[in-house]
């Protein structure tokens, strides 16, 4: 690049800009499509969707879908796709309501429930890795199996009310706020501001080390212009929420949730492995990856978080219904897709598929807001959907070899 | 008979990075068999390739000359109404649709709208008559053996109207029973009036069938040979097919002694699940301490897979039978993971399939197999978390150390150059600290500068003790680098030769070897009838 050090700095900055839209592309792709949703839900529903009991609202009606997604971005990284967690959240959902209504505390009732979601996703991480049978038949398979579960233990009393308060208070409870600050939730402006300060220390450090190596480094506006531009977002975001109830219970499931799988796909072996044998399976194999565990691993994690939305659906709804769950697979593959999966693996980010979660819940919630009734909100997702894949393969082709 | 059906003039090809074809001229009689020899990589394919229109107008330099006319092929479709037929090594056939739907895929003969069903049949069972195949049309192909198979490709072509056939190694999946039975039928053809032309490797079966033959070599043709008046004899044309200088790109091997027997396959025995043949049958092969043992042989001989099943990778065979001795231990690899942990380590021939994950960078590949060397802290250790600077560091010295040019180990591997992503593929296994590499095709697709960088490597590791089995198709560069070759041919060690017999005729010979005793193959011959 020694042509670019002879043209105005100003030029440059321009140029590295694009350099880095264009190669980022992908990963930004879906922030835009959000803020975009979001400006325009908010232009069409004058006002109401950008307030703060409706973000509330949003952010916890996403969480069941969220945590879903990121387990299923594990599968989706590995090529291989699961169809049963709709079902399999419906199922564990009611086996939550059924175990506490049968005089089981909440604590060993969840504890148990997500025990069992870690064993049937163990099962069918058996059968598609140790058996071969392919993912798309056994998830499907386990999809039936998982909705006459439900059937089964909803049969007698169809619908399950809980109504443990502490189980309840998972999907519709609060942070306690400590103190107030001009009206606003004191914790969540705390929290806030201590995010965005880690953010700010942690990509500092980062950057450091990166000079440190001697690697090219975004120049110094851009790297600025990038913090500025998070810490805006949460910033307002903790903002918006403060000025409500602050931070649901949900909101920090799922951000633990995020931290922990972030962390395994970013830093640890075994994400290495996930993003090997989904880049290429055969050369992880010859690596000496164990493929067939990588594969039982994520879809037993699948399973663990299959159990955890139905825990965070439940509680939400606060009882299990015989038909909980159905479907949910669909938004649950389509978050991670918008999210910038690749459709033929070994792309794919957890933060991303989180991303992709909120614009698919964005949409139902922001069309629910403006009175689109339930057949055209399908469509539109439809359409919405096809977009934002067909964008993100057509950005990834071109940059292919 | 003199008279020229075909001629292919001043034909250049290049891929990226390599000149398939230079400059090759190549001239078909009315009614000949033709065959076409050379090394692996030699062009052949290519050339027919060109001729039948795979690789189409446009993509090469130099005319397609038939009957005088030049041709301009865009597809296949185009060779083929110009009476051209290309029958390649791995058949097109369709397992699950019946003799009679092969025969006529494509081409459907129609009654109005509709199949007609009768009609195609009546047609394929008098195709079926001119290849004496003797088998009901309405069987499904899948359950016909190979060689029967290759006989329906062969009807296809027919019921086409094709007066060029071009066969790519038609014997190379037969057993000797069938080959001698489809040698027999291309002459019946070419009695009918039929142009053949054939590549093959078999030089016992191009010396008892050809008409003419044609030698490539690099990508040019070193001869053409007529066959009719005098007998060719084998050995002349091997003694076309290699005959180059060695070039002076092979570091001196400091002339040490080799230490003990590191090594040992005994009777190593494996099947094909698929369709049971023997894919090695018992090889024996040692390597000592500090030494570079090659293995020579043609295409599908079977060295990869003898390499791989060692490597404890089967996808698709069985090992039937034999045993692997580590320093006089008994081994046995249930995974490469296993092998990974016993000091060895397997480069692949095929980087992009296998090798490397292409989409990520090169630091992410020169770590996966030994994620654990980059683990500190008794924290990280239990949770197996990757320290990234120190993953860094150790990419930045094997980038170094083999000379990886690319602007930083964050760089994409897909974007390395052919030479580049080997070398990458190579630092992988060097970051295991192996103490026995095997090297598929090590220098396969990387230009003259990084070979001799990879045989300097290879020097250095078998200084250090390391031992080395090397696979090539290239004949020059296993004499070259070896101190040892074996050679194999059909699945079988065919010979030992020791560094003070090295010839590339002598390899060559052992390698287009044709074992007579091939009883044990012709198995299910008789089943599926």
């Amino acid at each position: 690049m020694n042509h670019s050090t002879i043209k105005k700095p100003s030029k440059l900055v321009f140029s590295e800009v694009w350099a880095l839209l264009k190669e980022n592309f992908s990963n930004y792709a879906m922030y835009v499509a959000l803020a975009a949703i979001f400006i325009l839900f908010n232009i069409t529903t004058n006002g109401n969707f950008l307030t703060g009991r409706n973000i509330t609202n949003l952010v916890n009606q996403t969480g069941y879908v969220a945590v879903m997604a990121v387990g299923m971005t594990l599968v989706l990284i590995i090529q291989q796709i699961d169809l049963s967690v709709g079902c399999a959240a419906g199922f564990f959902g009611a086996c939550a309501a059924l175990l506490m209504r049968n005089g089981m505390p909440a604590g060993l009732t969840i504890l148990l429930v997500l025990i069992g979601g870690l064993i049937g996703g163990l099962c069918q991480g058996f059968i598609i890795g140790k058996i071969g049978v392919p993912a798309f038949v056994t998830t499907l398979a386990f999809n039936f199996i998982f909705r006459g579960m439900l059937s089964l233990v909803t049969e007698a009393t169809g619908t399950i009310p809980v109504t443990n308060e502490f189980f309840n208070e998972i999907s519709n409870g609060f942070l306690p706020s400590i103190f107030t600050v001009a009206g606003k939730h004191g914790s969540t402006i705390i929290i806030g501001a201590l995010i965005i300060f880690i953010l700010i220390i942690s990509q500092v450090r980062e950057r450091k080390d990166t000079i440190r190596y001697n690697f090219k480094v975004s120049s110094l506006p851009i790297f600025i212009v990038k913090l500025l531009f998070f810490s805006a977002i949460i910033g307002s975001l903790s903002y918006v929420l403060s000025s409500y109830n602050g931070i649901s219970w949900t909101i920090l499931i799922v951000a633990i949730v995020v931290i922990i799988y972030s962390f395994m796909m970013d830093r640890t072996k075994i994400g290495r492995y996930i993003y090997g044998v989904g880049g290429n399976r055969e050369a992880a194999a010859l690596a000496g990856v164990n493929v067939k565990s990588i594969v039982i691993f994520s879809f037993a994690s699948m399973g663990l978080m299959a159990s955890l939305g139905g825990i965070l659906f439940t509680s939400r709804l606060q009882s299990a219904t015989p038909t909980a769950g159905i479907g949910f697979e669909l938004d649950v593959i389509a978050s991670c897709f918008i999210g910038g999966v690749s459709t033929t693996g070994g792309i794919g980010r957890i933060i991303n598929s989180i991303i992709g979660a909120f614009v698919i819940v964005s949409l139902t919630n922001g069309l629910n807001l403006m009175g689109v009734g339930i057949s055209y909100q399908y469509i539109i997702k439809g359409i919405i959907f096809i977009i934002a894949v067909a964008v993100d393969v057509i950005s990834r082709g071109s940059r292919a070899i | 008979m003199n008279d020229i059906i075909l001629e292919m003039r001043n034909i250049t090809k290049t891929f990226p990075g390599v000149k398939a074809l230079d400059n090759v001229n190549f001239k078909v009689k009315r009614g000949e068999i033709h065959c076409l020899v050379g090394e692996n990589g030699a062009g052949k394919s290519t050339l027919m390739k060109i001729l039948a229109g795979i690789y189409p107008y446009g993509s090469y330099t130099g005319d397609i000359l038939l009957n005088g006319e030049i041709q301009r092929f865009t597809g296949i479709r185009d060779s083929e109404n110009a009476g051209i037929a290309i029958i390649n090594q791995e058949l097109a056939l369709i397992p699950e649709l019946s003799v009679y739907e092969n025969i006529f895929f494509g081409h459907e003969i129609m009654k109005g709208r509709l199949i007609d069903k009768n009609q195609t049949i009546i047609s394929a069972t008098e195709v079926l008559k001119k290849v004496k195949l003797d088998v009901n049309p309405v069987m499904k192909v899948r359950d016909l053996p190979i060689g029967k198979q290759q006989l329906v490709e062969i009807a296809k072509t027919l019921s086409r109207n094709a007066n060029i056939i071009i066969l790519d190694e038609p014997t190379s999946s037969l057993t000797e029973q069938e080959s001698q039975n489809l040698l027999q039928l291309l002459k019946k053809l070419k009695a009918d009036g039929a142009t053949l032309i054939m590549i093959s490797h078999r030089l016992k079966e191009v010396v008892a069938i050809a008409d003419t033959i044609t030698v490539l070599r690099d990508g040019v043709t070193i001869c053409s040979m007529d066959s009719t008046q005098k007998r060719i004899n084998e050995l002349e044309i091997i003694k076309h097919m290699v005959g180059r200088n060695i070039e002076n790109i092979y570091p001196k091997s400091d002339e040490r002694g080799f230490g003990d027997i590191y090594f040992e396959v005994r009777d190593w025995t494996a099947i094909d699940l698929k369709n049971n043949r023997k894919v090695l049958d018992k090889v024996n092969i040692s390597v000592r301490e500090g030494e570079i043992v090659g293995i020579a042989g043609l295409m599908g001989a079977g060295r990869t897979e003898l390499a791989l099943s060692i490597f404890g990778n089967t996808p698709g065979y069985k090992i039937e039978s034999g045993e692997l001795l580590l320093e006089g231990k008994k081994v046995k690899f249930k995974s490469p993971m296993n092998a990974l942990r016993q000091g060895f380590a397997y480069v692949t021939e095929d980087r992009k399939r296998n090798g490397l994950v292409l989409i990520q960078d090169i630091k992410f590949n020169i770590t996966i197999s030994n994620l654990d060397s980059v683990i500190n802290g008794k924290f990280a250790r239990v949770v197996k978390v990757i320290n990234e600077n120190e993953e860094i560091i150790v990419a930045n010295q094997y980038k170094e150390k083999l000379g990886i040019r690319a602007p930083s180990i964050k760089q994409k591997v897909l974007n390395l150059s052919g030479g580049n992503q080997q070398k990458v593929s190579v630092a992988k296994s060097l970051f295991t600290n192996p103490k026995l590499m095997i090297l598929d095709e090590p220098t396969r697709g990387i230009d003259v500068g990084a070979k001799f960088e990879m045989y300097n490597l290879m020097r250095d590791m078998v200084s250090q003790g390391v031992s080395i089995i090397m696979i090539s198709s290239e004949l020059s560069e296993l004499i070259g680098m070896c101190d040892r070759i074996y050679v194999m041919s059909d699945g079988q060690i065919t010979g030992e030769v020791r560094r003070d017999e090295f010839s590339e005729q002598r390899i060559m010979q052992l390698a287009t070897n044709i074992k007579e005793d091939r009883s044990c193959e012709s198995f299910n011959y008789q089943e599926a009838i």
